[in-house]
């Protein structure tokens, strides 16, 4: 590369303590306590992906305009993008991956497999984690009720018709 | 990990078999009708080189019996993996779930193109199909050998080769050849890419034994994905890894002249690269590199400002000169038929600059290590980013490994490939692993864009109505002002941003359809880019490249016809569609649909709130598809919903119809969604759609309440593509719909609120 190319040093712990960027933080994430150093207002996203290697929200657009970071705090879906790291404080957060396991699986991940509903799949956090806490919420939803809820949301493969399929399925599923 | 193994650990590593096995010859020097016996020749435990004239490039039969189909092309959603894993599984002779499927990594792939043109199943199945028909004959052939038994008189059933009249004279597949190599040489047609057609001698079998081919097999990657076990790309670490983003410039082609990295030394491994053009930053983690990008100093040239206001862009493409003109179908003489007209009917249709606005923005990882490179990229065309990395970094082709990883969807030439570019420069520049991911504004503002045009069409009629000439001329920016893929610098920002000249492509098309007129004349023209460098107005392939585009116009245009002779609109397109398979899918639509057949508009309907019926069909590349539209209009808001579709789509053999069916569906959504909403915007410095909500697409309330699906299955004729042709009428047929309820003709996507209000009224 050209002249114009700087390496800088990595600065020092003390240094970056004195500069108060990083703080010792505990967050409760799919019900286990984790201690980290990070800047607190560094969102929540790139603390689960990159301190926690909780890959399963993912970075759509950082705007909170997509839902591709979903995650629940304390039962509600937030997006992880713009949450930032303080405000967290000792909710409980859940990921994709906490919500259930193959062994014992959320309604919805039963219902999504099911349904067959993800194409490229990187949207689905978005979906299942608001959809979860809809239906955790709300019993027997309508169609009508269900696409309100999860108005907002993006899905660019075009897989509207079978995430409403699967949610439907869940729904039923879970009385 | 994830539940999909990588390739390396499936087991094709070179494993003889111990003591007592089976040392049999297939392949180089020997005749393969020989009948061969035990220690006549040689074991393969090494490997072959990786050609595509080597059987061993595509499939291997592990130690477990387990075979694996090594793809040169990649699933990008609709379950790719699954029908190629049917193919190679029929073929055969082995359980389905027995075979892996290995897409797209440059080590263990040939370049088959990558995920281009519908062809996943087209030419990339076609070439995995004889490999394992050649497979399976070679294996028979071995068990003949051992078992003194005539080829002829052998069957097959999961991978066990035994005797047909007596079943204790058996041999396995894995006894004979697991876990080392086939060494068969294929008849290859030296090519690469799409048209890589390597046959061997066997015949596959017949569509009337497939027992695998044609069932509704499940993705078995839909678990993963929804248990948060799968990796995509952007979730891809390896040790020392730094975090890069990029830095555009505010106003199209200009280039930094100053940077001042003052407000960023402060944050931990902080560095600035920075080549003419080229500027990015890496620190040691993400959030850091993410600010430092976003308090670097920058200063930028003073350049003119590149766009015209996006008020005149059809003027512009109106008046710019034609860079390459070009008549692909005549039959006739146009100009003489249109001079004997008794009426003539013109219209011109105008179709936006769109963007891939993938679900994430495109990342990429590039390590470079002892002069070698990986990359794990998401990009379609895996072995062309194997070459592209290559020429940016200066070494050969085969110092560069690019492993596929499932990344945000794409649908042609996203950003996937220029950020593979940027990551290398970044990586070689700092030393150190770089992940980059570019940023929301970057990813729908700066990938390359579906091209915008226009399309002039004009019929004349004779005096009792009867078209006599048809004229289809459309007129647009490239789809190839880059390429389909970041093989080469010019064709990808970072070349672009260091220097190389862009060499931009001229490529359009016509429609594709069997209307049968006795004068008639399709052609495109193209026109320069309105930038010629690191333009975020790059055009590309998008999903169908220009096929949206012209069967909107077209098929609006017949629609036109068919009102102007006050005919049915289905009964008009009959009287002069001459293909069979073409009628065929019209009239499955028409039925599934109970189409009622009357001319457009429908009449009688009043006050706001109206709804109308319109079809458009197209064929592509051997496949058929008809759609059907039924949209509600509200007059007084302009607000539309399509709210069902009926598809009837003939892809010749079907393979898997449960996958095809998700794939089509994805396709209509998506081509509402575009025809709807999409739009990119810019003003005369730079693209302003930067983001879901200055480029929004279609919402979930907005999603058509149903997609009726009929498959046509002609097991007969060898499958053709279904990725893209779905979408193609969907523009088409809601415009027609639209029509059918308003008696008012939209000849200008997308179709947003304001517009149909301000056509409306």
């Amino acid at each position: 590369m050209g002249a114009a190319c700087r390496k800088r040093p990595l600065l020092n712990f003390e240094f970056r303590d004195l500069n108060a960027m990083s703080q010792s933080i505990t967050i409760n994430v799919n019900g286990k306590d984790h201690t980290i150093n990070a800047d607190p207002d560094m969102p929540l996203l790139y603390v689960l992906r990159d301190e926690l290697g909780l890959n399963n929200p993912h970075f759509g657009c950082g705007l909170a305009q997509c839902g591709a970071c979903t995650v629940h705090l304390d039962g509600q879906a937030i997006r992880s993008c713009i949450t930032p790291l303080s405000s967290v404080g000792g909710g409980k957060v859940v990921t994709l991956a906490g919500l259930g396991t193959p062994d014992k699986p959320h309604p919805l991940q039963t219902a999504y497999i099911e349904e067959q509903a993800p194409q490229c799949g990187y949207c689905i956090n978005g979906w299942i984690m608001t959809a979860a806490e809809f239906l955790a919420k709300k019993k027997k939803p309508t169609e009508a009720e269900i696409k309100d809820a999860l108005s907002g949301l993006k899905c660019r493969c075009g897989t509207h018709i079978s995430i409403l399929k699967a949610v439907k399925r869940a729904a039923a599923m879970m009385g | 990990m994830t539940k999909l193994d990588k390739a390396s650990s499936f087991s094709r590593r070179s494993i003889l078999i111990g003591g007592g096995a089976l040392v049999v010859s297939v392949g180089a020097g020997i005749s393969l009708d020989t009948v061969l016996s035990i220690g006549e020749a040689f074991a393969q435990g090494t490997k072959p080189p990786l050609t595509p004239d080597q059987l061993s490039s595509y499939i291997a039969v592990n130690a477990d019996g387990t075979v694996a189909a090594y793809f040169g092309k990649m699933d990008m959603g609709h379950g790719l993996h699954v029908a190629i894993g049917q193919i190679v599984a029929e073929e055969l002779d082995v359980p389905f779930h027995n075979v892996k499927v290995f897409m797209a990594d440059t080590a263990t792939s040939v370049n088959q193109g990558g995920a281009s043109g519908s062809t996943g199943i087209q030419l990339g199945g076609k070439q995995m199909r004889v490999a394992a028909a050649e497979a399976r004959r070679v294996l028979v052939e071995m068990a003949a050998g051992l078992l003194s038994v005539a080829a002829d008189k052998l069957v097959v059933a999961d991978g066990v080769v035994s005797a047909r009249d007596d079943k204790t004279k058996n041999v396995s597949y894995a006894t004979m050849l697991g876990g080392k190599y086939f060494n068969v040489e294929l008849a290859w047609n030296k090519e690469y890419g799409n048209g890589l057609y390597a046959p061997g001698k066997a015949q596959p079998k017949k569509p009337s034994e497939h027992k695998i081919v044609g069932q509704p097999i499940k993705r078995e990657d839909v678990a993963p994905k929804v248990f948060a076990q799968e990796d995509f790309v952007t979730d891809v670490k390896v040790a020392g890894m730094v975090h890069g983003r990029m830095i555009r410039p505010p106003v199209a082609g200009s280039v930094p002249v100053k940077v001042d990295d003052s407000a960023i030394k402060s944050i931990p491994g902080a560095q600035v690269v920075w080549d003419k053009g080229f500027l990015g930053v890496v620190a040691d983690k993400e959030w850091d590199a993410i600010q430092a990008a976003d308090k670097l100093k920058v200063e930028w040239s003073a350049v003119p400002a590149p766009f015209p206001n996006q008020a005149l862009l059809y003027d512009h493409i109106r008046k710019a000169p034609a860079r390459k003109a070009k008549v692909e179908k005549q039959n006739g003489n146009t100009d003489e038929a249109f001079k004997s007209a008794a009426k003539v009917i013109e219209a011109e249709y105008e179709w936006p600059f769109q963007s891939h606005a993938s679900m994430g923005p495109a990342c990429a990882l590039v390590e470079i290590k002892d002069g070698k490179v990986t990359c794990w990229s998401g990009t379609q065309k895996s072995h062309f980013v194997q070459q592209g990395l290559a020429l940016t970094l200066g070494v050969p082709v085969d110092n560069v490994h690019v492993i596929w990883k499932t990344g945000p969807g794409s649908y042609g030439r996203n950003d996937a490939d220029d950020c593979a570019m940027d990551a290398a420069v970044l990586a070689k520049a700092v030393g150190k692993p770089v992940r980059l991911q570019y940023m929301r504004d970057q990813g729908t503002g700066w990938d390359p864009k579906g091209p915008a045009s226009i399309h002039k069409a004009r019929a004349a009629l004779d005096a009792s109505g009867k078209v006599i000439a048809y004229e289809f001329l459309s007129k647009g920016f490239s789809r190839v002002d880059v390429n389909t893929n970041g093989g080469h610098p010019w064709d990808t920002l970072a070349g672009q941003t260091m220097g190389v000249a862009l060499k931009s492509g001229d490529g359009f098309g016509v429609p594709a359809e069997s209307y049968a007129f006795d004068n008639k004349k399709l052609g495109w023209e193209t026109i320069a880019p309105l930038l010629d460098r690191s333009s975020p107005l790059r055009s590309a392939h998008l999903r169908d490249p220009v096929g949206p585009q012209i069967h909107f116009a077209s098929e609006s245009f017949i629609d036109e016809v068919a009102a102007a002779v006050n005919a049915d609109t289905i009964e008009f397109r009959l009287r002069h569609i001459k293909d069979a398979r073409d009628v065929a899918v019209i009239k499955a639509a028409a039925e599934k649909a109970n189409w009622e057949t009357r001319p457009s508009p429908r009449r009688g309907q009043t006050g706001s709130k109206v709804s109308g019926r319109g079809i458009a069909y197209a064929q592509r590349n051997g496949t058929r598809v008809a759609v059907i539209a039924e949209v509600d209009i509200d007059r007084a808001s302009g607000k539309i919903w399509a709210r069902k579709f009926t598809v009837a789509h003939d892809c010749g053999q079907i393979i898997n119809p449960d996958g095809l069916t998700k794939c089509i569906e994805g396709n209509i959504v998506q081509g509402v969604s575009r025809t709807l909403w999409e739009e990119v915007k810019f003003d005369d410095k730079n693209v302003t759609s930067v983001d879901w909500l200055t480029y929004p697409i279609l919402d979930i309330t907005e999603t058509p309440g149903e997609v009726n699906v009929v498959l046509i299955n002609r097991p007969d004729v060898a499958p053709s593509g279904a990725g893209e042709p779905s979408i193609r009428p969907v523009a088409a047929a809601i415009a027609n719909a639209i029509f059918d309820a308003t008696g008012v003709r939209i000849r200008r996507v997308p179709f947003s609120p304001e517009h149909v209000k301000a056509a409306l009224s």
